[in-house]
């Protein structure tokens, strides 16, 4: 393997290139990603998905257990009024209905393709996945109608027509050193959200790429405000972000002190964060009657498998406790859907999963782990419909169009310029995203310095990259999705001068019925920012806010 | 973070190389695989399900590589875990039909009292 083929930079096509033709391209590997290729190729598309990593494996769904807000239609109603209520005036009360009914319908079929759910009285309870098997039996199914899969084969940028209509992609394949370029009649983004590499169960794969790639097309992205999700998990091991089993916890201070609160989404709001702030927080399971570790070690076990390897018995034992961010992942912003089929704001292109912002389901608050679950299978089938629908129509096949990349920071040489250190501009990014006084915790002064600071790393990332090899070449785009991330993240949280649930500002600590809107944001050396009004809920009456 | 790539254990599948979702493993010509990018290790253990020879270990710690005793690993039966959780592997059977999250919502949660 030689390094002279990067010599030109990524920029140049060379001999040894993949080339690949086909209707639809899926990029991403997790369940967004898998229900987008299962719903094309079932549409009629050809399909080819290329994954940074292994569809099976990554993401976060990928690396746990996790719910499914799959709900039977009799108590789908009740059950949208309080998603509603949840979204703090942010979630549209139609698209809710619609994922509901969609999720509902699809899981059956996992069953069909092989997955074994629980049963109760003989009947399947299809209402949550063992994360890994889950993405095994969809990987299955993939291959056997024919889905082409790459993995570890990182997209890095979108390919546009002469009209700027999105048609295929660029990347790596990192394990055979060579680059790819697949031209398609349409693309989905379907690469997760962005959890800042914090190691954040399974999310260190969701770097922002869509967010980067999708705007460098000219879409738009809404509700990067709502990106301050952060979860518990072991001090110890800060990584395994599942807050179920912390529910039955009781938290003391360093002297053992009971901190009188609780964590998992509910009762005293940011409990756990002002805590942190102050000091050590040790967690104990110690409520937890052995009714209760029956269903949480087997529904959440892998909260268990790092403790039972440090040694630390959770029922009997203080332990310190932290909280990890998980951004966008849990949280909500991303690429804006403007058409039920998930299109984004540029032709040929469409968003599914955490890559798209999920306010439309789960408004300004996380949806945590269920709705969230729901969201990729339906977001992922409208997604993958669309773009086969979208590919299928076109008068031109792919391979007719002339086409140009559109990839920019992290990506292109520009020789008068320095070049730049990318581990260091992502450790830059992490010390303004990752601590709680500064993303947790928001105000109009903190912002306003982040952002200076995220600027500053953007102009570095305007220099020169180090193209030497795959790795510095996907290093150099990851930091430049990270900060273009933070940079969207941060304007938005500043523009909206209120806590509104993700967007938590300490100077204005009230919801402003004024500034129920959307926030559309885009750009890159400019960013750029506009309100949309939300949609009123006629004909959706028994949805009324309280 | 991973730790081991067990020599004794190995069997050289190259399985790791493939399914790690952060790119750690290098395959190696004609030998085992080698954990060759450490630090790109987010600690999702999902490698230990994948290895059909239970010859790799994550340790809990994220953030450091913490060196782990492989024949006590290997004596204790700490190797595997993962695997055997999810009932995979041959001779054993699939265990996601022991998963209960949906009893969590008939469970009492202690939070509801001093909400």
């Amino acid at each position: 393997m030689t390094a002279a083929i990067w010599d030109s930079g990524f920029a140049a096509e060379g001999d040894g290139d993949l080339t690949l033709a086909t209707d639809v391209l899926v990029i991403g590997g997790g369940p967004a990603a898998a229900w987008a290729a299962w719903s094309a190729v079932t549409s009629g598309a050809r399909v080819v998905v290329v994954d940074k990593g292994y569809l099976g494996s990554s993401g976060a769904a990928a690396a746990s257990g996790n719910g499914v807000l799959a709900v039977p239609p009799d108590e789908q109603p009740q059950v949208a009024i309080q998603r509603y209520r949840q979204g703090n005036g942010l979630a549209d009360p139609r698209w809710i209905e619609r994922v509901l009914d969609l999720t509902w319908q699809s899981m059956p079929r996992l069953e069909e393709w092989g997955y074994k759910f629980p049963r109760e009285n003989g009947e399947p309870v299809r209402k949550s996945f063992y994360g890994p098997e889950y993405m095994r039996v969809l990987r299955r199914r993939l291959l056997g109608l024919g889905v082409k899969i790459l993995d570890q084969s990182p997209a890095l940028e979108l390919l546009v027509d002469r009209d700027g209509v999105v048609a295929g992609a660029r990347g790596l394949q990192r394990q055979e050193n060579r680059r790819y370029s697949i031209r398609a009649g349409a693309v989905v983004l379907a690469t997760g959200g962005c959890a800042f590499l914090s190691k954040a169960l399974g999310c260190n794969v969701n770097t922002g790429d869509a967010y980067l790639m999708a705007a460098e097309a000219g879409a738009d992205l809404s509700g990067m405000e709502f990106s301050a999700q952060y979860a518990i998990s072991a001090a110890v091991n800060a990584s395994a972000t599942r807050g179920v089993p912390y529910a039955w916890a009781t938290y003391t201070d360093a002297d053992g002190n009971d901190l009188g609160g609780f964590e998992n989404g509910r009762g005293r709001a940011d409990f756990l964060a002002n805590a942190l702030l102050k000091g050590p927080v040790y967690a104990r399971f110690d409520k937890a009657t052995p009714e209760v570790r029956a269903v949480i070690e087997k529904s959440h076990f892998i909260a268990f498998l790092p403790l039972r390897k440090a040694g630390i018995d959770p029922y009997t034992q203080r332990f310190p406790v932290t909280l990890v961010l998980e951004g966008t992942v849990r949280g909500v912003g991303g690429i804006r859907l403007v058409s039920d089929d998930c299109a984004a704001s540029v032709p040929g292109l469409y968003a599914a999963g955490d890559a798209a912002s999920r306010e439309l389901l789960a408004g300004a608050a996380s949806g945590g782990g269920g709705p969230n679950a729901a969201w990729a299978i339906s977001s992922g089938q409208w997604a993958g419909a669309g773009a086969a629908r979208f590919a299928l129509a076109l008068k031109n096949t792919p391979s007719d169009r002339p086409l140009r990349a559109v990839g920019q920071v992290g990506l292109r040489r520009t020789e008068a310029r320095p070049s730049f250190d990318s581990d260091a501009i992502i450790k830059g990014v992490q010390g303004e995203v990752l601590p709680l006084d500064k993303n947790y915790f928001r105000t109009e002064a903190g912002l306003t310095t982040s952002l200076t600071k995220l600027d500053s790393l953007w102009r570095e990332l305007r220099g020169t990259p180090r193209l030497d090899d795959p790795r510095s070449i996907e290093r150099s785009r990851t930091a430049a999705a990270l900060t273009a991330v933070g940079r969207w993240a941060y304007r938005a949280g500043l523009e909206r001068r209120e806590t509104r649930s993700l967007n938590r500002r300490s100077d204005f600590p009230h919801t402003d019925p004024a500034q129920r809107h959307y926030q559309i944001i885009g750009g890159l050396d400019e960013i750029w920012i506009r309100r949309e009004p939300v949609e009123d809920v006629t004909g959706h009456s028994h949805l009324a806010v309280a | 973070m991973i730790t081991l790539l067990s020599e004794t254990l190995c069997i050289s599948c190259d399985m790791c190389v493939k399914i790690c979702p952060t790119n750690v493993f290098d395959r190696v010509p004609g030998d085992i695989p080698v954990i060759a990018r450490q630090e790109d290790c987010q600690t999702c253990f999902i490698c230990e399900a994948y290895c059909p020879a239970d010859a790799l270990y994550v340790s809990p710690e994220s953030d450091r590589p913490v060196p782990v005793p492989e024949k006590q690993l290997i004596d204790n039966g700490s190797l595997g875990e993962y695997r055997r959780i999810l009932g995979w592997g041959p001779g054993r059977t699939n265990n996601s039909d022991r998963d209960t999250a949906h009893l969590l919502r008939t469970l009492r949660g202690p939070f509801r009292d001093n909400a």
